[in-house]
């Protein structure tokens, strides 16, 4: 009785100890588990796990200790779980989100409380601009970059004209944004879909044709790609008008888009075939962990998350109270980016290359995705002046 | 001119691929009285039936075919085993058993499939773009999904309307007692109209699996569309049901292929394409507004208890 007593109590008093002297590193996971999207979630979790594997388990001698949280693609399900790691669990690092309207909806639960949020992949406009903020870390990309890349390889390409196709939230319009601010010819049209109930683009598609375009640009992340190029393809249109795009064909949809997605150029940050060292440690060991399963940019952006986690972690010796010294640490980029040449703006959104895609068929005839260019080097966003961060 | 043409042949597809959907439904709900939420599991399991039989068979026609001949017999299973225990239960309980076989059925598939959904690829002579008049194209996997719906709705109309069972399944509608009374095998009657309700929610199903992707929950969104008809068009009206999915699919994709452009002409532009998607997505249930105050009972009801 007496022995449980003190045990209870050493119980209490070890709760009651402040996250300084907490013998683990917490990071909450928030992203997609379910539903469609699911695999996509799935994949950055499998490749932060990897990173985890490659770390040891450990970062800086302290175990590490995940809680994966499913935002269900909401908005206000995101928010929640970002609440919950930020209050009743106390996390010390949350990493995630795939959608930008879901990390909006979070960010100020993060922010208000000086936890560190690492975006993994969404990179809405407001994050690079006016809602920049200290405790805020990208390893993704400002939504406007990547097809703002795509518009710069339509103009090497030497084209006229486009119609632009994309969904109705906060990253359809940064994209369709993107694609604006560098390509030089005629925009004759503009569509945006209701996200992400929308999966019949027949109407689209239409006036798409009917606009005498001379291309399409398309962004639709997950199912709704392969849906897209699915209707794309079957109303003969891909024999017609060249179609180019962003975030729209990806390790994961390719096995679904098939042929369908042969011959469409996409802009990337990160290409399985990149020819760096940790990049090619991180792809074979994937396969080797995951059989069956193809890494993608998105697991590729959470690998990042966990090396620039662990970076501040040892720079501050595990004393995670010390925040300043570990943003310092972290606008270095004190780690190996498996995309190569990785900086940070003032913004926190890195400074980086940005290539272009393409689908080949490889020795086994499965489809995969093959680098074919640089299409701009060492790319800042647009927004990085809106930032009150210098 | 042509677009519109084109406008309206998209919006035609959709209005019938949604009545082969609602009219199981209305089926169901009118003449059973009985509220189905899993119908979007149904047409969901047609999808992966297609996928999977397809893949197997290596025959896009042969594959659909024995899909059909799947889900009708689920559906058959599924009333024998499960539902029909819930009919003289009231409706809030067949909400929630149906629910639940939703969940059953969403992680049944992640078991059996995988998460990551699967491909239904058409077959060559389904992809090339026909040419419907001069100059406008249209796809041919759209046209046979009109032809086939139209088919179908047609058949649908002669059961009903010139056919025995029909008799017993308008009489069923109007009054479920009396030809219980009249020593009509209800209980068959009642499996019959299910397995043919399913059949035509697997049909919706696996036809639009080419145009989409054959995915986990795919059955859900479409489900509410399917429940703004049967209101519309009047509970257990087959009639109801065809008219009103054919407004519904017209509206809507009229309303997201022209809806843009007249904003734009008032609002700014930025303005404008945000504000059209969200009104255009309302603008059926603007419908539905308009048509239960005008006539709370849908626009042909069925005859009355």
């Amino acid at each position: 009785m007496k022995k449980a007593f003190w045990l209870a109590g050493a119980m209490a008093l070890a709760l009651a100890q402040p996250a300084t002297a907490a013998d683990s590193v917490k990071i909450g996971f928030v992203s997609t588990f379910s539903g469609p999207t699911a695999v996509i979630g799935n994949d950055m979790r499998n490749s932060f796990e990897l990173a985890l594997d490659h770390l040891g388990r450990k970062i800086d001698g302290k175990p590490v200790e995940v809680i994966y949280e499913d935002d269900q693609q909401k908005p206000d399900v995101g928010k929640q779980k970002t609440e919950k790691l930020v209050q009743s669990d106390k996390v010390d690092f949350i990493v995630g989100y795939i959608w930008s309207n879901v990390l909006l909806a979070s960010l100020k639960t993060a922010v208000d409380s000086k936890t560190f949020l690492i975006s993994a992949n969404a990179g809405p406009s407001q994050l690079a601009g006016e809602l920049c903020s200290p405790y805020v870390f990208s390893t993704s990309w400002q939504n406007d970059q990547t097809p703002a890349a795509m518009g710069l390889y339509m103009n090497q390409k030497g084209v006229k004209s486009v119609f632009l196709i994309g969904p109705n939230y906060a990253a359809g319009k940064d994209m369709l944004a993107g694609v604006k601010s560098t390509f030089k010819g005629e925009v004759v049209g503009e569509e945006y879909t209701v996200w992400p109930s929308q999966l019949d683009f027949s109407a689209e598609l239409t006036k798409a044709r009917n606009s005498k375009a001379e291309s399409i640009f398309v962004f639709y992340p997950g199912a709704a790609g392969v849906q897209f190029l699915n209707q794309y393809a079957q109303a003969g249109i891909k024999a017609q008008i060249p179609l180019y795009t962003a975030f729209t064909v990806d390790e994961l949809s390719l096995p679904l888009q098939k042929d369908n997605a042969i011959g469409i150029p996409g802009a990337q940050e990160w290409v399985n075939d990149l020819p760096n060292a940790e990049n090619k440690k991180f792809v074979e060991d994937y396969h080797k962990k995951y059989p069956g399963l193809r890494p993608t940019y998105y697991g590729a952006q959470a690998y990042d998350a966990a090396q620039l986690i662990n970076s501040a972690v040892i720079a501050v010796k595990g004393d995670l109270t010390k925040k300043d010294a570990m943003k310092a640490e972290m606008e270095k980029a004190n780690f190996k980016s498996l995309r190569g040449p990785f900086k940070y703006g003032n913004n926190h959104i890195p400074i980086q290359n940005f290539y272009l895609q393409d689908v080949v068929k490889d020795a086994d005839g499965q489809l995969s995705l093959k680098t074919v260019a640089t299409i701009v080097k060492d790319d800042q966003d647009k927004f990085h002046d809106k930032c009150s961060m210098k | 001119m042509y677009l519109v043409v084109e406008q309206l042949l998209n919006g035609l597809q959709f209005g019938l691929l949604l009545f082969l959907l609602a009219a199981g439904l209305t089926l169901v709900f009118g003449i059973m009285d009985f509220v189905n939420l899993a119908h979007g599991s149904l047409y969901m399991m047609g999808a992966y039936f297609a996928a999977t039989f397809v893949a197997k068979t290596d025959s896009f026609v042969l594959g659909t075919l024995l899909a059909l001949g799947a889900t009708l017999l689920l559906g058959i299973v599924l009333e024998y085993v499960a539902l029909r225990h819930l009919y003289g239960r009231d409706h809030l309980d067949q909400v929630l058993a149906t629910f639940g076989l939703i969940l059953f059925f969403n992680d049944a598939v992640r078991l059996i499939w995988g998460p990551a959904g699967l491909a239904l690829p058409l077959p060559a002579w389904l992809t090339v773009p026909v040419q419907i008049i001069p100059g406008v194209y249209y796809p041919a996997y759209r046209l046979t999904i009109i032809v086939v719906a139209l088919a179908v709705a047609a058949m649908l109309y002669l059961v009903v309307m010139r056919t025995r069972v029909g008799m017993l399944i308008r009489a069923g509608a109007s009054n479920r007692e009396m030809i219980g009374a009249l020593g009509i095998n209800i209980k068959l009657l009642f499996t019959l109209v299910f397995g043919l309700g399913a059949a035509l929610a697997g049909l919706a199903g696996l036809m639009q699996a080419p145009i989409l992707t054959v995915q986990i929950g795919m059955g859900e969104n479409i489900l509410i569309l399917a429940f703004v008809i049967i209101v519309i068009g009047g509970i257990g009206s087959i009639r109801g049901a065809f008219m009103a999915a054919l407004f519904v699919g017209i509206i809507d994709t009229m309303g997201r292929a022209f809806l843009p452009d007249l904003l734009r002409k008032v609002l700014s532009g930025a303005a404008a394409s945000t504000a059209a998607p969200a009104l255009s997505s309302m603008l059926i249930y603007l419908l539905m507004a308009i048509i239960l105050v005008l006539r709370p009972e849908g626009l042909f009801p069925a005859a009355k208890r």
